[in-house]
């Protein structure tokens, strides 16, 4: 199927006071094309835990975002360390974050817990040492 | 009530109110971001003491009226900044959590 339009964000990984920035970019773009508000809303929390674990876990990566006819696919990329055991990595309460990050108030290890909960199918990718890539998809 | 009403009450102070006519309807009360975009509901009062900058995207992503700041806890002046820049209420209080909660439940 076509993609009728994509985003495209770098992550930085050593800025914490841009993280978040390319899905506040995303729930403004599609307010503007007219999705309804639990859509963006799911969409845009999903992101941006995808994108808060780029930045903690990764030291940054890649973000897309793709409307289509059915469906908002988000596709997030790094080159980071990966995730040795996935399942372990999608149990709520687990989180390697360390102390320090755990001050800003992340590392209850509900990002991904929260991200399949919000999106109606997520996958992920991972080879330790070499990256991770997650996909999601929200449908119309 | 509104936001602006929220900060209208005795020891309640607005640091940021871009969006001041915005609803509050119910409450959610945490520290753990990833806890409260994942629990708190769109149009609730996210009270919290937690005042680093990446508040204002959680407020935002998870569509909360507004950010009550209990107990008197002060942000840095780039949080209300970006709050302003970002359409995101920020509202301090002298009191506790709780005491914040009772007040907005009396007024619904
Ligand atoms: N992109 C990533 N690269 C490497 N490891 C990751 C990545 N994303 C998640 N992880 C690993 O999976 C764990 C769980 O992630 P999750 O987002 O659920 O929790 P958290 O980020 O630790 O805390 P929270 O999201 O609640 O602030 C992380 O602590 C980390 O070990
Ligand atoms: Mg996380």
């Amino acid at each position: 199927m076509d993609d009728l339009l994509k985003f495209t964000y770098a992550v930085d990984g050593d800025n914490f006071t841009s993280a978040g920035q390319a899905s506040v970019n995303v729930k403004k773009n599609l307010r503007q094309l007219g999705f309804d508000a639990e859509t963006i809303r799911r969409v845009s929390i999903a992101m941006y835990e995808g994108e808060i674990n780029m930045v903690i876990h990764a030291g940054g990566g890649n973000a897309e975002v793709f409307v289509k006819d059915d469906c908002i696919e988000i596709v997030l990329t790094d080159n980071g360390p990966g995730i040795a055991n996935v399942e372990q990595a999608m149990q709520e309460g687990f989180s390697t974050a360390p102390d320090n990050i755990r001050s800003l108030g992340f590392g209850a290890g509900m990002g991904l817990p929260n991200m399949k909960r919000y999106t109606d199918s997520m996958t992920i990718e991972s080879e330790v040492g070499k990256g991770t890539k997650i996909t999601m998809k929200v449908l119309l | 009530m509104t936001v602006r009403q929220l900060a209208n009450n005795e020891g309640f102070e607005a640091l940021a109110l871009p969006e001041e006519d915005r609803v509050i309807d119910g409450v959610y009360i945490g520290d753990l971001l990833s806890w409260v975009m994942g629990r708190a509901k769109a149009d609730n009062a996210w009270i919290t003491i937690m005042s680093n900058i990446n508040i204002v995207a959680v407020a935002s992503l998870a569509d909360v009226a507004c950010i009550v700041l209990a107990e008197n806890v002060s942000p840095e002046q780039k949080v209300i900044d970006m709050a302003n820049a970002k359409g995101i209420n920020i509202i301090k209080s002298a009191l506790t959590a709780y005491e914040v909660a009772v007040l907005l439940s009396k007024n619904n």
